[in-house]
Formats: structure tokens, sequence, C-alpha cells
């Protein structure tokens, strides 16, 4: 493969001729195919092991499904499931499975590979990251080929969203421990080839159970750099970007026919986390005076280039159940210094802030420094590697006063109930809230309790709430049927197609 | 067979250091804090998952132990397997040289390429204009990042003129012609500081051999200018310039890693520098060691080939 | 009378220029080199300042003078570093000889197989990215640089008749370091901190443009290339002008060191 280094210079001449063509070999609508960008590379491609969000961006819907899946709405649908029923008490679930669906290798569906999946996920030696959203599953049974029942310790309203995540896609018994390089599930794609560092080439599955994809393959591609992302795109070399990378990259798109550029919803919230069980923010008074030395619109402005929408709790604005709490501390550095007079530090504040090594977190943080200085509180900021240094230091050891990171998971408000976490926040109060969104009987008792929760967040201020990251995809505007919104950090091809 | 002995006392030596170096590398790296089953897993996972992945990744074996499996490992062929990929690292590493490897070359012969007639042409009349050209060259070359020259390119030629991608590799099932070109934006960045050092060494060592004596019989003689030069004083301008070649590995090796991220290549320094950060802790280990190994047998071989090349320093080592 | 080589006077006007722009950015700046603007985020060059401003407002012209402190002083400090533990480790070989001798060099061949960026990664990744981190990398790695120049340097030094003679008057090896062989060679020495601070300052570049760098604010060329990276279609100054003052900075010291050789030693070809 490589070409003899010297014949190499001397025909670079010729090369650099031949190069002003448009590059071959780059797929699209020729061969009716679509290459996507993923910016970061999964440790495996098993959405049930280990990096769920990475490897669930590559294959959920794409080649694995579940018992229920998420639309583009962010509705609960059936999937390998055709419906199911809650029993009165709450603590029973039973599902209706479909007929006649195999996996890739030919291995049939049905209930005790269901179960065999949902079992996998809570055993003693499970390595799936988020089991602790499924551990209210108490008992799994299969009565019949067709028929999952669900016993759960107490009644759950969230349980059924969680089973349409990624990290609950069902996995055939016989190949889940090599499903991480050889995925093998019962979606419309399956995987050709894993180029590691580079790509992930997924073509259709043949005899897919359900309506065959329209497209004849898809890859992704991993491309970390927002420059390089755009690119890519440029080029030909992707078709779709569903979330770019930096948003100063996203205006010369918006105006380019040949593209469809949209700001979608997204589930991102950046926070800055202090550690609450710390002096001195384990003073409510000084959290809500940092609040207030934040003019979250500049910050916005500055890092986002405009496109990204203030919070003032734990919730994206894409979330139904959104309040809007901006007001509750909006941007009075006055006030900010009264308050943290009224703490006793009216002389000044010091602390230290640690920043993981991210362009975007690196940023705000500069910007907020600048923020803090106005009321004379002065942070030194510490780079922290991320992610290994910055779990170790923020996230095990709690050894931090401030901190700052994106919350990509949606619907994690219930962090904050949780004993152990990073902020080291603790509230009766809190806890009830998120124990009456689990035990809501009734959709709008469970809007008001999540309502309550953000309120009591906004209020005790264990982080600063910034910024909600929209979702700025851009795509080749021949394509149909992207998912503009992020409900689920994914990217499902399974829809797509190229027009004229 | 003082001569065998030599080589035999030259390997164990080089076997000492690299013992020494697997050390130092299995301990920068297990004392760097950051757990790879955590960050595998995620901030959501549980204690009892944690402890799952570790042992079956095999975290939880003592220190020593795992240096000496590694070690063990290495010494039969055997690289381990890589936590986050899943795959055997060997496997990863020659995926990933089949990106830096052409890339180091090109960049290599691009340098070779520029600074070879460069610094001739300067040495055939020092002072004159190409000289000065050539020491402009030489200077400014030695004073720009690689990663700059590299943003400069994207800058100016990818987004400029459009006539190269901005980064990333189409992989060699493009097509050679496509690979290569994804990678001579890459590989002039790399080359620049390259030439830049090697068109100084050429210029220094035509000017020194042809101002000896046995160029000037052969000029006596009534060879040319360029007869001598071809015959007589390239042959033995050349042992500096590949001696600096040499030398230079270690800093094409950290070019690479500068270069492949600001292209977005998949080589093997982009692959070092992301284990490290998910704390891939065997393929680190990995990379390095294979680093090392290629910068000790250069230095060897850059010695072995003065040994053989240059008869004057037979008798001195 | 000497005449002074041009590229001593050039190389030294530039570093004196740099220095003087390092020293002066502690007491005065253009603007303040850390007060945002983003009204006026991008400018382009004269339209707001003359190197214009960067993606949160700030003054490019300001980071600049300032990076140059963080540059000079990291680039600076390290080499010190290591020079000083390199040619003390390098001087001590020569001295000793035997088995002493072959350990320094072997600890120094085993330094030397670790590529400088990727040593300084690791570094980063147990110690933490900033300034310390950087300036311990880049030590660490000039130490066998200068063990080798000063070992090279010291021996024949140490073969030189007064040399047998000062031992055969009963002068212990240390004293003859300091007193014969340290002067001797500081002329080399001092070539190579010119020339290994240019370097360092390269270094210090590639290690903040990989965020293993100082922590903001603290201005840094490196870094400030690396956050332009995204802007170089729509804000070109940004990528120019931290590159060129890099490479202005390398090139003096470059040129100074070539100075400093043609004038310690002008029997040697000046470009070798």
């Amino acid at each position: 493969m490589p070409v003899p280094p010297f014949r190499t210079a001397l025909s670079l001449a010729v090369l650099s001729a031949a190069c002003a063509l448009p590059a071959a070999g780059f797929a699209g609508i020729d061969d009716n195919t679509v290459a996507f960008v993923q910016s970061v590379e999964p440790a495996g491609l098993d959405p049930t092991v280990s990096s769920p969000v990475a490897a669930g961006q590559v294959t959920w819907q794409n080649v694995f499904e579940g018992l229920v899946t998420i639309d583009r709405n962010g509705e609960i649908v059936p999937q390998l499931a055709t419906g199911w029923e809650v029993s009165q008490d709450g603590r029973q679930i039973t599902f209706a499975l479909r007929e006649g669906v195999s996996f890739h290798d030919g291995t049939p569906f049905d209930a005790e590979v269901a179960k065999f999946s949902l079992e996998r996920i809570l055993a003693e030696d499970s390595t799936n990251g988020q089991k602790a959203l499924y551990t209210v599953i108490e008992r799994v049974e299969a009565p019949d080929a067709g028929t999952l029942v669900l016993t759960l310790s107490r009644p759950s309203s969230d349980l059924l969203y969680w089973l349409g995540f990624p990290a609950a896609v069902i996995v055939a018994p016989d190949t889940a421990d090599t499903n991480a390089t050889d995925p093998v599930g019962t979606g419309p794609f399956r995987v050709a080839e894993w180029r590691k560092g580079d790509r992930v080439v997924m073509t259709r599955a043949e005899d897919y159970w359900g309506e065959a994809a329209p497209l004849d393959g898809i890859t992704a591609r991993f491309i970390s750099d927002p420059q390089a992302q755009a690119a890519a795109l440029k080029s030909g070399e992707v078709d779709v970007i569903a979330e770019l990378g930096a948003a100063e990259l996203f205006a010369q798109f918006e105006n380019d026919p040949a593209y469809t550029a949209r700001v979608g919803t997204g589930e991102m919230e950046v926070v800055a986390g202090m550690n609450n069980a710390r002096a001195p923010f384990d003073d409510i008074r000084v959290r809500q005076a940092l609040q207030m030395a934040i003019d979250r619109a500049q910050v916005i402005e500055a890092v986002k280039s405009g496109f990204g929408t203030p919070i003032g709790s734990h919730f994206s604005p894409a979330s139904p159940y959104y309040v809007d709490l901006t007001d509750l501390f909006p941007y009075d550095p006055e006030a900010a210094r009264a308050l943290l007079d009224e703490a006793g530090l009216g002389d000044g504040l010091e602390f230290t802030f640690k920043v993981p090594n991210r362009p975007y977190a690196e940023r705000t943080a500069e910007i907020m420094q600048a923020f803090f200085a106005q009321i004379g509180v002065t942070a030194r900021i510490e780079s922290s590697d991320f992610p290994a240094a910055w779990i170790q230091e923020v996230f095990t050891d709690t050894d931090y006063d401030m901190t700052i990171i994106g919350h990509a998971e949606p619907l994690d408000i219930g962090i904050y109930a949780r004993d152990p976490y990073y902020f080291n926040y603790d509230s009766p109060e809190f806890d009830a809230a998120m124990e009456a969104v689990a035990t809501a009987a009734t959709p709008e008792a469970r809007a008001d309790a999540y309502a309550d929760a953000q309120r009591i967040l906004a209020r005790d201020v264990p982080a600063l709430y910034l910024y909600s990251d929209p979702k700025l995809g851009v795509w080749d505007a021949r394509l149909e049927g992207v998912w503009a919104d992020g409900p689920v950090p994914a990217n499902d091809m399974t829809d797509l197609r190229w027009t004229r | 067979m003082r001569r065998l002995k030599r080589i035999g006392r030259r390997l164990g030596g080089l076997a000492a250091v690299l013992t020494l170096a697997s050390v130092v590398i299995f301990a920068l790296i297990e004392a760097a804090p950051g757990d790879p089953a955590l960050i595998m897993l995620g901030t959501g996972a549980q204690p009892d998952t944690l402890a799952a992945l570790r042992a079956e990744l095999g975290l939880d074996r003592p220190l020593a132990l795992r240096y000496l499996d590694w070690i063990g490992g290495v010494l039969r062929g055997d690289l381990g397997m890589s936590y986050t990929y899943g795959t055997p690292v060997a496997e990863l590493i020659v995926q990933r040289l089949a990106v830096t490897l052409p890339l180091t070359a090109l960049a290599t012969a691009l340098a070779v390429a520029i600074s070879l007639p460069l610094g001739t042409w300067a040495a055939h009349r020092p002072g004159g204009g190409v000289d000065g050209l050539a020491t402009v060259f030489a200077q400014a070359g030695i004073a720009v990042p690689n990663f700059w020259i590299g943003l400069l390119l994207i800058l100016g030629v990818a987004l400029g003129l459009g006539a190269f991608p901005t980064g990333g590799f189409p992989g060699w099932d493009a097509g050679a012609g496509t690979a290569i070109h994804a990678l001579v934006l890459p590989a002039l960045a790399l080359a620049i500081p390259q030439a830049a050092v090697l068109t100084r060494v050429t210029r220094a060592a035509v000017i020194e051999i042809a101002s000896e004596d046995f160029i000037r019989t052969a000029r006596a003689k009534g060879l040319t200018r360029g007869q001598a030069l071809w015959r007589h004083t390239m042959p033995n301008a050349l042992l500096p310039v590949v001696t600096m070649l040499g030398l230079q590995i270690p800093f094409l090796i950290s070019g690479a890693v500068l270069v492949e991220t600001v292209f977005n290549l998949p080589g093997i320094g982009t692959l070092a520098y992301n284990a490290l950060a998910q704390r891939d802790l065997i393929v680190v280990q990995n990379v390095v060691l294979f680093f090392a190994v290629i910068v000790l047998a250069s230095n060897a071989a850059v010695d072995a080939l003065y040994a053989v090349l240059d008869p004057r320093l037979r008798g001195r080592r | 009378m000497t005449r002074l080589p041009l590229s001593l006077l050039v190389g030294g006007a530039i570093t004196a220029a740099y220095l003087a722009a390092a020293l002066t950015s502690r007491v005065w700046t253009p603007a303040d080199p850390t007060a945002m603007n983003i009204a006026r985020r991008l400018a382009p060059p004269g339209e707001a300042g003359f190197l214009g401003t960067d993606q949160i407002g700030r003054d490019v012209a300001s980071i600049l003078m300032a990076g140059a402190w963080t540059s000079l002083g990291i680039a600076a400090v390290a080499v010190a570093l290591g020079a000083a533990l390199g040619t003390a480790a390098g001087l001590a070989a020569a001295a000793m000889g035997g088995r002493a001798e072959r350990a320094v060099m072997s600890l120094n061949a085993v330094m030397f197989a670790f590529p400088p960026i990727l040593s300084a990664i690791l570094l980063g990744a147990l110690l933490g990215p900033g300034g310390g981190t950087a300036i311990l990398a880049i030590g660490l790695f000039m130490i066998p640089v200068f063990a080798r120049i000063a070992r090279g340097a010291a021996l024949p030094v140490w073969a030189r008749d007064y040399v047998a003679a000062a031992r055969m008057a009963g002068k212990g090896r240390a004293r003859i370091t300091l007193e014969h062989v340290l002067p001797n060679i500081s002329g080399q020495i001092v070539v190579q901190l010119a020339i290994q601070t240019g370097l360092a300052i390269l270094a210090e570049a590639g290690l903040s443009f990989l965020g293993m760098g100082v922590p903001p604010p603290s201005p840094s060329w490196g870094r400030m290339l690396s956050e332009a990276q995204t802007w170089i279609g729509t804000a070109p100054h940004l990528v120019l002008a931290p590159g060129l003052a890099i490479a202005g900075a390398v090139l003096g010291l470059n040129l100074l060191g070539d100075g400093l050789r043609d004038l310690t030693d002008p029997r040697r070809d000046h470009s070798a």
C-alpha cells in the first residue's frame, strides 16, 4: 500500500494537479449511502456495556433495538414489544413481544432473549454503566415466548422511558460477549467494518423484520475537531453533522442552499458545580451571590456565538417538564455584592475553579472568572485533564471548590438526590420531590413533581446554572429524515433518504 | 571477534536501557490519576459495576504482576488487549502505523528533496544569493512550530485554494492516490522544520568536504566541479545528513503527534494521545515503549552506519 | 578589534525586544489582556487595537505581550533547570569516568528514548496540566541534551597537558572541574542556552496547543493558536499573530546562539 517514498515525492506535482477534482471514494447520493459525523469514538459498539453514550450514538436504532424506543419527538413508542400493560399498583409491567424478529446472525428473538438482556443489566457482574436506572426491576419472567413480565420493587414512572434508551437494547445470549467489537442486533443495519480511530461502516441488513431502511449503508466518521467536521461536510466526505462541535462555524451553512442547517433542542445543561460541603459554598447566600454575578446571555454570546438558552435550574428547555427559572437570580452584580457582604465575605473571596481542558469549559470559565472579578471574587482557574483526572479529582474524590461541566443525559435531575455525588448537595426536600416524581400516578402529577424539583434547585443553587446547548445540525440539503432535535443522544439514520 | 563482542555489549546496553524505560513508562502511567473502568462506564456507574469491570480488565491484580504480565507478553509478541476498544493492541498499532509511517516517510522524503539540492547549491558559492536564501529558509524553518505551519497550510492551501482536504484520512481502500493526497499537507508541515535542519547540515558538510585534500586532488586530476561533487563530495557529505535524519526521529515523532491532531489523522500519535486521555493504560504503555524502541534503534543504526561508512572512525571507537 | 557577527546583533536585538515586551507587560500593556468585550469580539487588526481582538473581545496585541512573559518565563526556567542538572551530570561523567560515567550516560539514554512531546503529555497526565508541569517536562528533556554537550566538551579539556599537571600537583577532580573544565566549556554551554531556549519556546507552544500548558486566563501563545483553530476561516489574524510571535522569538534566540558561537569559536563555520 505505501508507495516508495521517493516516487511519492517526485509525483507530487502530478498529484496536486489531480487533486482539484472532488475526492473519489467518498460515498453519498451516488451509491445511496450516508456518512455522519460522530465526535467521540466509542470504546466498544455495545451500548449496554461501558461508555454508553458514544456507543449508542453509533449503533442505537441503526444496529440495536429495544423493547420500546424513543422517537424523534421524545415519545415512548413500541419496538420489539408491540404493547404493554401496567398493573393497578404500578408494580408490574407486562409486554407483548413482536413475532418474527431475528438477529443479524439468524438467532430468533423471543421472551427468553429479552429476559436474558434485562437480567444481564441487573446481574452482579454487570458492566452496564447505567445499571442504576434499572435496579427498580426486581424480577423478570417469560411465561411464554411472546410475553415478558417485569416486577418492580416500587412503582416507577421513568422505567419505560429508560427501557427505550441505548443502555437497554436487546442482545442475544450467544453474541452478548462479543457485541462490543462485533455487534449483532435486530436493527436495519449491521456493522460491516470498524476502522479504529476513523469510522464504523454499516450496511443494510437483509431480512429486517420491519420496513427496510431506504439507505443501502451508513458510515459513522469519528471527527472530534469542529473545524475538521465542517471541512469534511463541505468536501462531501460526510453528509450529516447531527451536532456541530463549534457554534461559530454554524453561520456559514445557514445561508448556503446546499445545506440544511437546523437549531434543534438538545439535552445538554452546562453547570458550574460547587462543593456544597466545603466552606464558603456551604452558605446558600454565597452560591446565590455567585449565580447573580454571571450574565448568562453574555456567556452564551461569547462561547456559543449566541446559540444557547440561559437556564435557571438543572433542566433543558427541550424537556416538556421545563420551567423557566432564570428570573430568580438574574444578573445583578450589586445584589450579588450585597449578599456576599451579608455572608461576611464583603472583603472578597478566593477559590480554585477546576476546569476540564475542553474548549467550551475553558472558554466559559474564563468569562465567568471575569464576571466574578466584578464583585471582588477571585476564581483561580486550574486545568484538569479530562476525562481521566477530572473524574478522579472532582467526581471520585470531590476535592474541588468549583468546577464546570456539561450534563448530557436527558432527565438527569435525579443526580442531585444521589449520595454520594460530586456536588455534595444534601436536601431532604429535594429527595422528597424526586420520590414524588418516581411514584407519580398521573402525567400531571409527574410534571408537578419535576417542577418542584427544578424550583428547589433554582433556589438552593447547588451548582451555577448557565446555559443549555442547542443541537446545531447541518446536513446535505438533499437528505430527508434527519433528526433535528436530540431527545436521546443518538444518530438514528434508519429513516434517512436521498431526494432529487 | 572483537567486533562481535562489541555488538553484543551494545545490544546488552540497549536491552538494559529498554528495561529501565519500560519500568519508567509503567510507573508514570500507573501513577497518573484516573480509573480506566470509571472512565469507560461514565459517572453514572455504581461501585459494584466498577468492581466487575476492573476485575474483567485485570486491574485488580497487584502492580508488579501486571508489569510482569505486560513485559512477558511483549517478549512473546503479545501486546495485550485494549481496554477501550477490546481489540488486540498490536492490531491497533499496525492500523495506525498505516497512516503514521507513510506520513513520516513522505515528510522525510520531502525534507530530503528540499534540503539536499538547496544545501548543496548554497554550498556551491557560499555567501551568494542562493546561499542567502538557504540561510533564511534554514533559520525560519527551524523557528516555526510545525503545527502552526499545518494551520497556515489549512488556511492558505486547503481553505484558500481548495486543492487539498483540511484534514481527515480516507483510508487506503479509497485508493493510494486519494490517501496520499490527504497526507500531503500534514507531511509538508512536518517536513519544513526537518528540511531547515537538513539544509544547514548539508550545506556545512558540502563546504567542509569540498575543502578537503582528496577533493582538491580529484579536481587537480582534471575532474570538473560537478564530477567531483557527485563522485566524491556527495557520498561523504551524506554521512552527516543521514546522522541528522536519525537524530531527528524523536522530533519527527513528537511533531507527528501535533500534526496528526491538527489534521485529524488517525495515526499513532493521536492513538497515544487519546488512549492516555481514556486511560487505556495498556495501549499507552505499548505505544510509548514502541516509540522508545524506534528512537533507540535509530540511534544505534546511526552509530552502526558511522562505523561502516566512515573508515576514519573504525579504529577510534 | 573584532567585528561582532551580524547574527549576534540581529538575534540579540530581537531577543532584547521580546524580553522588553515581556517585562513591560508586567506593568503596562496597550489594554488589559484579560478584559473581555463581547460586543467587539473578533475585530480584525486595525479596527480595535492594532492586532484586533480575539473570540471574547480581548486585545490581541496585549495578550501577545503578556504571552511573551509566560512563554519566555517557562522556557527560561525549564532551560535553566535542564542546563544546571545536565551540565552537572555531564561534567561529573567526564570527571569520574568508568562506571559512574557509564551509569550517567545510560540514564541519559533512557531519558533520550522518550520523544519530547510524548513524555510531556505523560507528565501532564500525572501532574495535571499547568505551568509547573510544562517547566518540568521541558526541563527534564533538556537534561540529556546538556549532559551530552557538557561531557563531549569536557573530555578534550581533561586530556590537556595543564590539567594533567594540575592533577599531578594533587588537585582533586571537583576542583579541576570547577577551575579548568567549566570555564573552558562555558562558551559552548552559553551557546546552547540560547538555542535550547528557542526549542523550549516551541515545546511550550506545542504543549499549550494540546491543552497541557498554563491554564487560562494566563495568556499563552500556544493556547491562543489552539483556540483560534475554529476561527481559522473567519478571523485568520488569530492564527497568524501568535504563530509569528513564536517564530520571531525562536528565530531571535537561534540567531543569538549562532552569533555567540561565532564569537566564542571563530574557527568553526557558523552554520555547522
